[in-house]
């Protein structure tokens, strides 16, 4: 089976900064494929290097099998739903879903009623005739992809289209999406910065650190067994613990993570398969459905702790601040790191 | 410690006045331009146009304030609808020459320019503006003469038998370059064209880079991207670029009388009437050429749906 989108050793430089520097990516094709990272890690880029809007500097990337370097974006058989929707402000949402059709020369009964079909896809059948600016936020977004999708791209790239739209849209969206994707079963591929976005819709994730990738894994491994320092800490929140205290906690001079809904308070002895650490309390955080406590260890780092709240147990008074505490948890639990801090 | 209102030193009580009452502030503001432009511009336009209506006694060459329509019916004549025909088809052939040379030119300086490659490109535009226009319509008047620069040009180039054949069409050329309709077309265009780049540039720099991608990315060629796209967003920029050369054109009397064969203008005979001939009522009437010109233009243009995009 050929992949969707193949990079390699892909490097993309404007002038002295490298956006992309040496990115090997597989996709597989049908798969719903997201590249999360912080701004200005390469993301972006990487997707409009799939587009065609840039060209790279360095390296090969084949789209289903075809090196696709130097083809303009009118050439490949993807398409781009923009952040900003990027919707033709002097057509109607008809005309705009029928563009792409336009442009190839599809007639136009058989346009009109694709475009139609495509509208009633994204729940905007009626809609056809207003403009994009008597529409709002989550309506154009709906437009871009129905303009996007109309086309039966085999690749479909998303450039984080969620992220001017409130908390609930959002999360209607996303599952939304994931489901479409499901039924047309052509491969996403989706750039956020929003990590439980990724996590929660995609098959795979790839984690991108200033214009290198970090690690390629299901959202399953990604948030258990992180790779590296910075996955541990962009994906959820972590404990990254180094040097010599990770030494002493787990045997080995190589830095660990262990999440904190995994740290527990000490009660009774200590088992065979635990470790435990001592500190001061130094600030407790109620967040509803847990608490976060931070434990001042001796050599000054904070242990991040969380505890789920339940009706019968509020975590968040049971302890008070400037209160010595003892901390446990599972080795199992300690998932040690390739420590790549400060590499470029 | 806040001083109670009645003690506050009376600028404080002024101003804090006219903040509780933003309407005395805004017809402050806009009072004294509204009386000018009322009673100045609007005014004297006005009465200009109702001495239109007077009678001008062609023996005596006085004017009697006696209201006739007869000006405004002189207008169809020949003699005068030909002056009216030949500035309105000037003022549209200069109009759309315009936008074909400012079209590439605003589009590269909006998309292609940033900092100062721009403000070179401004000042590069504008500059032709500083200097009187007066002297450049002279100085075109040489350029184009027999034995000026542009025949020189021609020449060595072995072009002299097309500029013959060029000069040789009716209602195109004349004896020489400078007074012939060609030689005035060109200077009308060049003279105008700052007037037509900027309110382009302004538009196409409004277009967002993501909706040109877009339109790639959906299959269309960059000849259908132009077309589709950016030429029906800049429309607006069109229109208003057009309004300015084209009403432009319609009033100017002094590139007429410089460059070109003889015949009067609307311009040049509004001059005429109202200076050497002393005709006022008549001078009046032609005044309302170009305004009425205007409007209907405007109206086609609107019609056309150039300012839905703004």
């Amino acid at each position: 089976m050929t992949l969707a989108v193949q990079f390699t050793h892909v490097s993309r430089q404007f002038g002295e900064v490298k956006a992309v520097d040496r990115v090997c990516i597989d996709i597989e094709d049908g798969e719903f494929f997201s590249m999360l990272g912080p701004s200005g890690s390469g993301k972006t880029t990487c997707l409009r290097l799939i587009a065609g809007f840039e060209q790279p500097s360095a390296g090969s990337i084949r789209i289903h099998g075809e090196e696709a370097a130097g083809l303009p974006p009118y050439q490949r058989d993807v398409n781009t739903v923009f952040q900003d929707y990027a919707l033709f402000p002097h057509m109607n949402v008809r005309d705009n879903v029928a563009y792409g059709l336009k442009v190839k020369g599809v007639g136009k009964a058989e346009r009109l009623n694709r475009a139609e079909e495509a509208l009633g896809m994204v729940a905007l059948g009626g809609y056809g005739e207003r403009k994009p600016v008597q529409l709002s936020g989550g309506q154009r977004q709906r437009v871009a992809l129905a303009r996007a999708l109309v086309n039966r791209p085999r690749v479909l790239l998303l450039d984080e289209p969620l992220g001017a739209l409130d908390l609930k849209l959002r999360e209607q969206m996303q599952s939304e999406l994931k489901k479409l994707q499901r039924q047309l079963g052509i491969t996403f591929i989706f750039v956020t910065h929003d990590q439980t976005e990724a996590l929660s819709m995609s098959d795979r994730v790839a984690v991108f650190n200033k214009g290198r990738i970090e690690q390629v894994d299901t959202p399953r491994n990604l948030y258990m067994k992180p790779a590296t320092a910075f996955v541990a800490e962009f994906v959820g929140t972590s404990n990254v613990i180094r040097g010599e205290l990770a030494q002493r906690l787990s045997g080995s001079a190589q830095p660990f993570s262990i999440r904190p809904e995994h740290v527990r308070f000490a009660e009774g002895p200590l088992g065979a398969g635990d470790v435990e650490i001592s500190g001061v309390l130094h600030d407790i955080q109620y967040q509803g459905s847990a608490t976060r406590f931070e434990l001042k260890l001796d050599n000054g780092q904070t242990l991040n702790i969380s505890q789920a709240n339940n009706q019968w147990l509020d975590t968040s008074s049971a302890h008070q601040v400037g209160q010595p505490l003892t901390a446990r948890w599972a080795r199992q639990a300690m998932t040690p790191l390739t420590d790549n801090a400060g590499e470029v | 410690m806040s001083l109670a209102l009645s003690q506050q030193p009376p600028m404080r009580r002024f101003s804090n006045l006219l903040y509780r009452k933003p309407n005395l502030y805004l017809a402050m503001l806009l009072v004294p331009p509204l009386i000018w432009f009322g009673a100045i511009y609007l005014g004297s336009l006005l009465t200009l146009l109702w001495q239109g209506f007077y009678t001008f006694d062609d023996f005596t060459m006085a004017v009697t304030p006696d209201l006739t329509l007869a000006n405004f019916a002189a207008l169809f004549q020949p003699s005068n609808f030909d002056i009216i025909l030949r500035t309105l088809s000037m003022a549209i052939v200069v109009s759309i020459a315009s936008a074909i040379v400012a079209f590439p030119i605003a589009y590269y300086m909006a998309r292609y320019t940033t900092g100062k490659t721009k403000a070179f490109f401004y000042i590069a535009v504008m500059m032709p503006m500083w200097a009187s226009y007066i002297v450049k319509a002279y100085a075109w008047t040489l350029l184009l003469a027999k034995g000026g620069v542009a025949q020189w040009f021609v020449q060595h180039l072995g072009l002299e038998p097309l500029l013959h054949f060029v000069l040789g069409i009716p209602g195109v050329g004349g004896s020489t370059l400078s007074t012939s309709h060609l030689g005035r077309f060109m200077v009308f265009v060049y003279i105008w064209l700052p007037f037509m780049i900027l309110p382009i540039q302004a538009s196409l720099e409004r277009l967002p880079p993501s909706l040109l991608q877009a339109s790639a990315d959906l299959g269309a060629k960059p000849r259908q991207t132009f077309m589709q796209v950016i030429l029906p967003l800049s429309v607006p920029g069109i229109a208003a670029g057009s309004i300015f050369t084209f009403s432009l054109t319609l009033g100017d009397f002094i590139v007429p009388q410089l460059v070109g064969p003889p015949g009067y203008f609307v311009g040049g005979m509004v001059y005429a009437q109202q200076g050497a001939i002393g005709n006022m009522p008549m001078a009046a009437a032609f005044t309302l050429v170009p305004i009425v010109l205007i409007a209907i233009y405007l109206s086609i243009v609107k019609r056309l749906g150039a300012f839905d995009a703004l």
